[in-house]
């Protein structure tokens, strides 16, 4: 079974945020709302570098430990993803998130802090499959169409890998030793340096 | 009188004990358990019918088209 990770190569990114773009397209996020974005870092200066940054749907995802109302679950494939019918808005999930993935829309006259909203892997979420409620909730479901993410696949650069663990640390590994520098992957560890928290026994979920 | 205090205490006995009984009006949640509701397979759509093989061809495909060096042509020297 595939292991779903994102890999970002801050020897390639060109800053173009395509894969912000194709995020908000794919799944016509509200206004306010980034399930990703691209961070630079030495912004103008020579050898600047830049990352795309999302849920990097961790392997021990703290946000899932937090959670006082447990609204997080593991796909079999790897992906963490929330049940918003559950999810209170209290944003536990983003203090413990090292990436800042979590993202809360502003709701109301008064800026209510609505519920929690980051990157599904563009895997829907727990609604019927390409559903409106899917669509309107969690966004598009490329994963059951058999699709990767949208950011990661339309990457120009290819700096941004998504997809299954083995499969894009091969295409990484051949990259570095072609360019015979870079070896750094930004968050991988921080992601996936920790065992692998089995995903969490889903009741009438069919295995 | 000390009657009196013997009848007294035992309507009283059962007013305190009624006390325990309450039941928790919070909701209790599971440590560690998914509340929410349950989410299908990927290969379950419409799409694959429950074909995990094909599902798992179609995103294995996918995964290789990112890597340029297979997809592209070797340069012709």
């Amino acid at each position: 079974m595939a292991r779903m990770k994102f890999l970002a190569d801050a020897e390639r990114c060109i800053e173009c945020n395509g894969c912000v773009t194709a995020c908000k397209n794919e799944n016509e996020v509200p206004w306010g709302v980034n399930r990703r974005r691209v961070v630079t870092l030495n912004d103008g200066l020579p050898g600047e570098k830049s990352i795309s940054v999302a849920c990097m749907h961790c392997s021990d995802a703290p946000c899932m430990a937090v959670c006082p109302v447990d609204c997080f679950y593991k796909t079999t494939e790897g992906v963490v993803l929330h049940d918003k019918d559950i999810c209170i808005g209290c944003g536990y999930c983003f203090y413990a998130c090292p990436f800042g993935a979590p993202q809360f829309p502003q709701d109301g006259a008064f800026g209510l802090r609505g519920k929690m909203d980051k990157c599904t892997f563009c895997a829907g979420g727990p609604e019927p499959d390409f559903s409106a409620a899917e669509f309107r909730k969690y966004g598009r479901n490329r994963l059951a169409e058999g699709k990767l993410p949208a950011c990661a696949e339309q990457c120009a650069t290819k700096a941004l890998l998504g997809g299954d663990a083995d499969v894009i640390a091969d295409i990484y590994r051949d990259r570095v030793l072609k360019r015979g520098k870079g070896s750094e992957v930004w968050g991988w560890g921080t992601a996936y340096g920790r065992p692998e928290k089995k995903p969490a026994a889903q009741p009438g979920a069919k295995s | 009188m000390k009657r009196l205090i013997v009848i007294g205490a035992a309507a009283v006995l059962p007013l305190i004990a009624a006390g325990c009984g309450e039941k928790a009006t919070v909701t209790v949640y599971k440590q560690g358990q998914y509340q929410g509701k349950p989410d299908n397979q990927p290969w379950d759509s419409e799409q694959f019918k429950g074909d995990k093989v094909a599902w798992e061809k179609a995103i294995k495909a996918r995964n290789l088209g990112q890597n340029e060096y297979v997809r592209a042509a070797p340069a012709a020297n």
